[in-house]
């Protein structure tokens, strides 16, 4: 029975990579460089999914964010290029406003999570391996969200398609 | 496990930022996957610390990042066909779509 309270310092070190590079991304002025920071952010989450024994989910977060939705925003910036200079302001006339919901949200949230105090602790054994255990859970109990999830992305696929491509007149 | 959380929240709130504050729709869309992230760590927490039935949490997760996925496909393909009719992509310009 443990909260985990103690952390060690990969945890002290991943996070802070992430918050510096998250920081980054929304703050560069240049929007290539802002993409290249949410693949070093998205790849130390990765990291910090190791230390919370979920390494499935690092592997996917590697393959699919880092591999394909980071490219995916890469290519588009380029395809978008003349949006990328750096005359051309980034943020809009609300960051007054941004910076104090945000500020407001993140330490009202961090007040909630030290004042409660219900939750169960149990520490979990994966001795079977989450992977195995993960797999199987897809193939019976959560077969019907599977095979709707993989609908979703087809659907998502052929919309994308449709969307981008070319109109013929 | 309040370390965990805390730095979701952080997260959470720094994309939060970023899709109040962007003017480029890019900009945006890679702020929310921000607030993707940081949700994706709340469950994988809650569910190595907090009694549930095994895995649900990284189930839950694993949706996320496919929905996640598709959300990216899909808004980028929107952002590009905005582009090729406008040349820009900020966003002071989507109030003409309103009728």
């Amino acid at each position: 029975m443990t909260d985990g309270s103690q952390v060690g310092v990969i945890f002290w070190f991943l996070s802070f990579v992430i918050l510096i590079s998250g920081f980054m991304v929304v703050s560069l002025k240049n929007i290539f460089y802002c993409a290249l920071f949410l693949v070093l952010c998205l790849f130390s989450v990765a990291g910090i999914f190791i230390l919370l024994e979920a390494e499935f989910l690092a592997a996917a977060q590697v393959l699919i964010y880092v591999g394909a939705v980071a490219i995916l925003m890469i290519f588009a910036i380029m395809l978008t290029t003349d949006m990328a200079s750096k005359e051309i302001t980034q943020t809009n006339e609300n960051v007054t406003v941004g910076v104090f919901v945000s500020v407001i949200f993140a330490i009202s949230t961090i007040l909630l999570i030290d004042k409660t105090s219900v939750w169960r602790y149990q520490d979990h054994d994966f001795s079977e391996g989450v992977t195995v255990t993960l797999g199987k859970l897809l193939m019976t109990k959560f077969m019907l969200p599977f095979e709707l999830v993989s609908v979703l992305l087809l659907a998502a696929m052929i919309g994308a398609i449709v969307l981008a491509r070319k109109e013929r007149s | 496990m309040f370390h965990y959380l805390a730095l979701a929240a952080i997260l959470f709130s720094i994309g939060l930022f970023g899709v109040l504050t962007r003017r480029n729709t890019i900009g945006i869309l890679m702020s929310l996957e921000l607030m993707f992230n940081g949700a994706t760590i709340n469950f994988v927490t809650f569910n190595k610390y907090v009694v549930t039935d095994a895995l649900l949490g990284q189930m839950f997760a694993i949706f996320v990042i496919v929905v996640a996925a598709a959300e990216a496909a899909i808004g980028l393909a929107i952002v590009l066909l905005i582009y090729r009719n406008w040349r820009c992509i900020k966003t002071d310009n989507y109030g003409v779509m309103k009728w």
